[in-house]
């Protein structure tokens, strides 16, 4: 890239839902407002105010159904007064949204328009129970295929993936290793304060996650725990161009470097060729790597789409980290455990941190911008110098967008 | 006999009951999933809903929106495939709202039993009064073309009686649910010595059909569930009494309630239990059942006592527990009705020294709610029932009393042919009542 891009003072509210002790359904929760304001305001204040912000990106994807409130951009002056009379957009890409926040924010910086974005992701989908939210959700589909679609559409979509991956592969090899993953995501959860997991307290998640998929209730070849879950939440960082750095006062080793990102779209009206495969993430990806001059090798650290167990499997071939049909074996060696060769999803990922669609891409880069500053705190993993980088691969609706982006710490 | 021609044309006698609105919303709900099947487009299911008073009707339907509603959330798998051929229909949130009005679509609101004469199906759940059940059967039966069939949900008046009172030829079956229909498994099914065998498997099929757990009780009055209830309840009630050699009526009346509760981890303790069923309920069914049984004088002046002062017991429309022999707030006992100063006595004021009298509860005590979730109950029951036998406490006495009584009335049920076996007496208990231990064990 002709001018260095940076992240830095990123922050998560809580992924606020079921399975968090201050979740209560019955209750009156905090609006889209407050994420919005809460996690803004917080990078702001280790930034130095709304006067060193040139612009602001709000990554959403459904606030117009889930809360009746489009016009998302206009809350930037709602964080606070002084982004009145400033740029402000909102961008929408289904699950990638927040994956688009950061890539717009970049691609202002590089044109020298700004030279620090606020960049921000919120979804708050409790306002509805499931089986409606299913409904709203299911737009990141192709409406036409709604009413032939399942219940729960989305997890409709994956459980046919996952239908054909058992079939071609193996059921109870895959099984195990979706067991393994929803484990790892949550022991990664319970040491991170924000996540949805935390206050999760199961001993045995492996055989609780291989519970039998029901497909009268559900759907059929996913169960509830292949699933990530219902959040409210809002991530937000700042990108920065050097002297947008020097603008904020923050020293460059405490942000990350940007050295390739990757963005690709498929068809939103086509199925997919090969159900067992993520094409369109693996182009994602093999775009950040290759601007980043990197191969899949020299990454320490991941943080995939997995909204489910079989897209978090998916995700590790698409990566090319394990061939077709041999993801479950790396899961199951343990090598995207945060101990393993490419630790994933270190902070619980969509499943153990949650899944707060519009705010998710922006959580990854919150997630691998703590990991290699050294501020991950109790979930911090070891980066080797020889895999000194992140990548990070968000996906909006069954593998149609997808924004992969590569980091390393800033020197 | 087709199953779905005899549900086309149904009515609910005393449909806005406790009772009657749970049987109700289950059986609309299964006649509009029958009007949902290919074969049955275009035939019109109804179900006559009849009760005394529109206002409760009224109300009786703004509970069934609501039930119905929760309900079509919980099966979205199978609406989306039984309106599969409705184009407009799209979102779960449109079929889900279709449901609801092809539900309630189903049902036909009514104060007048004229809408009765025509239906194959009769369902009743009326006031526990034999008389009234007679007269109501009596007057449909003549009218009624099609000599319908007769599902009465008495909890004690033999159906043999009905049968005969009424004229009915064996048209008529105990379908007794337990409360609240909607969420109680349990269904004690009673055969007349004439109940035809279609109605019975007629009567099976649509317990199958609403997920139902069939336990066959012979045609006694009482039946197993209030066989062993009022009898239950009696012994309660001589206790409290025996009690006040040495303390107030509404202290021994708050100690038994503890020990039938806690000791016996029960889901609430017995005069609990009375007032949650209506204390006029249970005087009505000791009523029907006493001159059944000469000898065993099941009534209880007591009880009559707080009837004559209006004291009843039973619930709220919204479900929630009135007054009875105890006090409640946020469903919780919080005092006790002294007859004597004709007041409730706050429990603060005598809490403490009936626990000092019980004594400490057995250290391996568990509340009922994590007994009744839990994998290891034999294993937690034995070491209960080790220790219960050891303290040298009242509470602890009162405790084996009790539960000694209890396996009694269950195994008399066996005896006397009330029920056939001790399982199907422990079943009742477990599902109907909720109850963590079957009477009949080995533990007493």
């Amino acid at each position: 890239m002709e001018k260095k891009i940076y992240m830095t003072a990123g922050y998560n509210t809580i992924s606020l839902g079921t399975g968090r002790k201050e979740f209560n359904p019955g209750k009156p929760r905090p609006g889209i407002e407050h994420y919005i304001k809460e996690a803004g305001s917080q990078v702001l204040s280790k930034i130095g105010g709304p006067d060193a912000v040139d612009e602001t990106v709000i990554g959403n994807f459904m606030a117009c159904r889930f809360n009746s409130q489009a016009h998302l951009g206009a809350f930037a002056p709602y964080i606070d007064e002084g982004l009145s009379g400033k740029p402000s957009t909102r961008v929408e890409g289904a699950c990638a949204s927040g994956g688009l926040a950061l890539l717009t924010g970049i691609k202002s910086v590089l044109s020298g328009s700004a030279e620090v974005v606020l960049a921000l992701g919120v979804e708050v989908q409790n306002s509805v129970k499931a089986i409606y939210g299913a409904d709203i959700l299911a737009a990141a589909g192709w409406a036409a295929e709604r009413k032939t679609g399942h219940a729960f559409f989305f997890p409709g979509q994956f459980s046919d993936r996952a239908g054909v991956y058992f079939e071609r592969f193996g059921r109870e090899r895959t099984r195990k290793s979706f067991a393994r993953w929803y484990r790892n995501a949550i022991e990664n959860a319970r040491l991170c304060l924000t996540a949805q997991e935390y206050h999760n307290t199961v001993a045995d998640l492996e055989t609780l996650a291989m519970t039998e998929p029901n497909g009268k209730s559900f759907v059929d070849y996913l169960n509830l725990f292949d699933c990530s879950k219902v959040s409210d939440g809002a991530s937000a960082i700042a990108i920065v161009s050097r002297e947008g750095l020097r603008r904020i006062g923050i020293p460059v080793e405490e942000a990350v470097e940007i050295t390739g990102f990757g963005h690709a779209v498929n068809n939103i009206t086509v199925k997919p060729a090969d159900p067992t495969e993520l094409s369109t993430a693996r182009l994602a990806a093999e775009k950040a790597l290759k601007m980043a001059g990197i191969s899949i090798g020299q990454v320490g650290t991941v943080e995939t789409h997995d909204c489910f167990t079989i897209a978090g499997i998916l995700g590790v071939e698409a990566l090319g980290l394990a061939k077709k049909g041999e993801g479950p074996d790396y899961v199951l060696a343990g090598e995207t455990s945060r101990k393993g060769e490419v630790p994933f999803n270190t902070t619980g990922g969509l499943i153990g941190w949650g899944h707060p669609t519009g705010a998710t891409g922006v959580h990854m880069a919150v997630t691998i911008m703590e990991q290699l500053t050294g501020k991950a705190g109790d979930t911090q993993i070891n980066i080797r110098p020889s895999k000194p980088f992140g990548l990070s691969l968000n996906m909006g609706g069954d593998d149609k967008t997808l924004v992969s982006i590569v980091y390393r710490r800033g020197e | 006999m087709d199953y779905d021609n005899k549900l086309e044309r149904v009515a609910v006698m005393g449909a806005a009951g406790k009772m009657g609105s749970g049987i109700l919303l289950l059986t609309s709900i299964e006649m509009a999933d029958l009007s949902l099947k290919p074969e049955n487009r275009g035939r019109t299911f109804t179900i006559q809903a009849i009760d005394v008073s529109d206002e409760a009707l009224s109300g009786l339907m703004k509970y069934l929106r609501a039930q119905v509603l929760r309900i079509a959330e919980k099966k979205m798998v199978w609406l989306r495939l039984m309106y599969a051929d409705r184009a407009d229909l799209v979102d779960n949130g449109q079929i889900i709202q279709q449901y609801v009005f092809d539900v309630l679509n189903v049902v036909r609101p009514t104060i007048r039993i004229e809408a009765a004469y025509d239906c194959h199906i009769i369902f009743e759940a009326i006031k526990e009064d034999p008389d009234l059940k007679k007269k109501i059967f009596r007057k449909i039966d003549g009218v009624n073309p099609h000599k319908p069939w007769y599902l009465t949900n008495t909890s004690s008046i033999p159906i043999s009686e009905l049968d005969r009172d009424a004229g009915l030829d064996g048209r008529i079956i105990g379908f007794h649910f337990y409360n609240p229909p909607a969420v109680q498994k349990l269904v004690e099914l009673i055969c007349a010595k004439n109940t035809a065998p279609l109605l019975q498997a007629f009567a099976l099929e649509y317990a199958e059909r609403l997920g139902k757990l069939v336990v066959r009780s012979n045609d006694k009055a009482g039946f197993i569930g209030n066989g062993h209830f009022m009898r239950d309840a009696l012994h309660g009630i001589s206790e409290a009494e025996r009690l006040t050699a040495e303390v107030p009526l509404y202290e021994a009346v708050w100690m038994i309630n503890k020990v039938s509760q806690d000791y016996l981890v029960r889901p609430m303790g017995i005069f609990q239990l009375i007032d949650y069923v209506g204390l006029d309920v249970v005087n009505y069914i000791m009523q029907v059942m006493n001159p059944h049984f000469p000898g065993e004088e099941i009534h209880s002046p007591m009880l009559r006592s707080y009837l004559e002062l209006e004291i009843r017991g039973g619930q709220n429309s919204d479900g929630s527990q009135k007054d009875g022999i105890l006090r409640y707030e946020k469903g919780r006992p919080v005092g006790v009705y002294d007859l004597a100063s004709q007041q409730y006595i706050a429990a603060e004021h005598f809490r403490e020294s009936c626990e000092a009298r019980l004594g400490p509860l057995p250290k391996s005590f568990q509340p009922w709610k994590q007994v009744v979730a839990s994998k290891m109950k034999d294993e937690f029951f034995a070491s209960l029932f080790q220790e219960l036998k050891t303290m040298d406490t009242a509470g602890a006495r009162l405790a084996l009393k009790y539960a000694c009584r209890s396996k009694e009335i269950g195994q008399q049920l066996v005896a006397n042919g009330i029920a056939r076996t001790d399982e199907d007496v422990n079943t009742v208990l477990l599902t109907g009542f909720f109850h963590t231990l079957g009477p009949i064990n080995n533990y007493v």
